[in-house]
């Protein structure tokens, strides 16, 4: 049929002309929560062998320091070390809840895989993930969500203390100015030091007290907490 | 059906943007006429599929699924936006009959009642080929304030005869009104409340849904209890294309 020879020639023409390596990606990224924000986002590409995180395995200190503080900038300089290229901070802040941030272009050069990370805020060590994502060789559209993960390093005391700092307990800060305050803290019976899916946060309604100091008609949320959009050139 | 004129028209058009394709991809753009390509006389063909659809909950009724045909490009939400007045109205009462009106809609198909937790539907539906373009698929969780769950805007044109796609889907959060959970302001069996209500005292944006609370986790003033939380995903769908 004359159709199926016209695709044909169509389908060769645009294999010739495919580059041979590098990739243009042009990236969105969606928080999907009802009431956590994202601190800034690294995106990622680098070689098959490389990794931010996985799941099963200890989180690396540059992971801790992203998950429990928002500090992307050991991370950002493991990939680069390696010969990975980065975008770091595409939003130019914090993603509030609903908050989508897109036109974000990387050039992969031939790096193969992508991965995104940045924290929930406010939790003491969740942050959202893409491990190593293989980037398709075909051009088109591709759209995914992340889930929201537990770095596994420190505890869900659910206390908004300003602790930030890595293996320092308690949640840094509240970015929409709905956490609570003098919650006696959540007791977290949990004993997987690995990275893992991340439980989600209790919460109370008790502002001035309670167990937590978030508030579970706020920062409560379900998997998955982002959506990505990556377009291949 | 009536008019075959306006096949002969598409496919003419077809025909002729394909050509132009050819053109764009070839790489020596010389002059030479191309041969003249008689357009074939295609008859008007039912495409026909059957969507298989379970509710995955606990206890969380689904509002008749509705099933909307609509342009290709288009979407009925996307998540971070303002709910139109339609997706509100089915987030908040499970009252879907005001998507038929959106501006790319084509065709609203209805499921045929509520679709019980547990419970699976068979919807079939059949589109004339030329007119075959993009799917959604959505419904309300009724003993919610406003989650709704589904898909906006696959492709049809993908899916060949004999094949078929599932998805699961997560539950969304319209953003219109706050989850209370409060007495008279849910319409599931749970409460027997309100539906739709024209304020907006959320967010605003579509969202992935938090989860409901319930009473017997801490929200004092919630008519909802433990088996009506949810997790993700919340209802499947499957897509077969028959004919």
């Amino acid at each position: 049929m004359k159709l199926n020879q016209i695709s044909k020639i169509f389908i060769i023409g645009s294999v010739i002309s495919l580059p041979v390596t590098a990739a243009e990606l042009e990236i969105s990224v969606t928080n999907l929560t009802h009431g956590n924000h994202f601190t800034p986002l690294l995106i990622a590409a680098h070689d098959m062998d490389s990794h931010l995180f996985q799941a099963g395995e200890m989180a690396t200190p540059a992971l801790q320091k992203m998950a429990e503080g928002g500090d992307i900038g050991d991370l950002d300089a493991a990939v680069t070390g390696v010969g990975g290229v980065t975008i770091a901070n595409p939003a130019a802040g914090l993603l509030a809840p609903s908050g989508k941030v897109d036109s974000i272009m990387l050039d992969t050069g031939d790096m193969t895989h992508l991965s995104i990370t940045a924290m929930v805020l406010p939790t003491n060590d969740a942050f959202v993930g893409l491990d190593a994502w293989k980037i398709p060789t075909e051009a088109g559209s591709y759209t995914f969500t992340l889930n929201a993960y537990d770095a596994g390093t420190e505890a869900n005391d659910e206390i908004v203390n300003g602790g930030g700092m890595s293996g320092v307990p308690g949640i840094p800060a509240a970015p929409g100015g709905d956490g609570g305050m003098n919650a006696t803290g959540v007791m977290d019976m949990s004993s997987n030091d690995k990275v893992h899916i991340h439980p989600g946060v209790l919460g109370d309604t008790d502002l001035q007290g309670g167990m937590s100091d978030l508030d579970s008609r706020v920062h409560r949320w379900l998997n998955p907490v982002a959506r990505v959009t990556v377009v291949v050139k | 059906m009536n008019n075959p004129n306006k096949y002969l028209r598409y496919s003419a058009v077809a025909l002729i943007a394909s050509g132009t394709l050819i053109l764009a991809g070839c790489s020596d753009n010389n002059n030479d006429s191309p041969a003249p390509i008689a357009p074939p006389v295609v008859a008007p063909v039912m495409q026909n599929y059957t969507l298989a659809v379970t509710n995955l909950t606990a206890n969380q009724p689904m509002s008749p699924i509705a099933v909307v045909n609509h342009q290709v490009d288009t979407v009925l939400w996307s998540s971070g936006d303002s709910a139109s007045l339609a997706l509100e109205t089915l987030a908040e009462s499970g009252d879907a009959s005001g998507l038929s009106d959106e501006p790319a809609v084509t065709e609203l198909i209805s499921g045929s009642g509520i679709l019980l937790p547990g419970a699976s539907e068979s919807i079939s539906m059949s589109i004339n080929s030329d007119q075959v373009a993009a799917l959604s698929v959505v419904t309300m969780l009724v003993n919610t304030n406003d989650a709704f769950a589904g898909f906006s805007g696959y492709d049809l044109s993908e899916l060949a005869v004999n094949e078929s796609m599932s998805f699961r889907v997560i539950a969304y959060d319209a953003g219109t009104e706050a989850n209370s959970e409060a007495k008279g302001t849910i319409p599931g069996p749970a409460d027997g409340g309100e539906g739709f209500n024209p304020a907006r005292d959320d967010s605003d944006k579509v969202h992935g849904h938090p989860g409901v609370i319930s009473a017997d986790d801490g929200l004092a003033e919630s008519v909802l209890n433990a088996s009506h939380r949810f997790d993700n995903p919340v209802l499947l769908i499957t897509i077969s294309r028959t004919e």
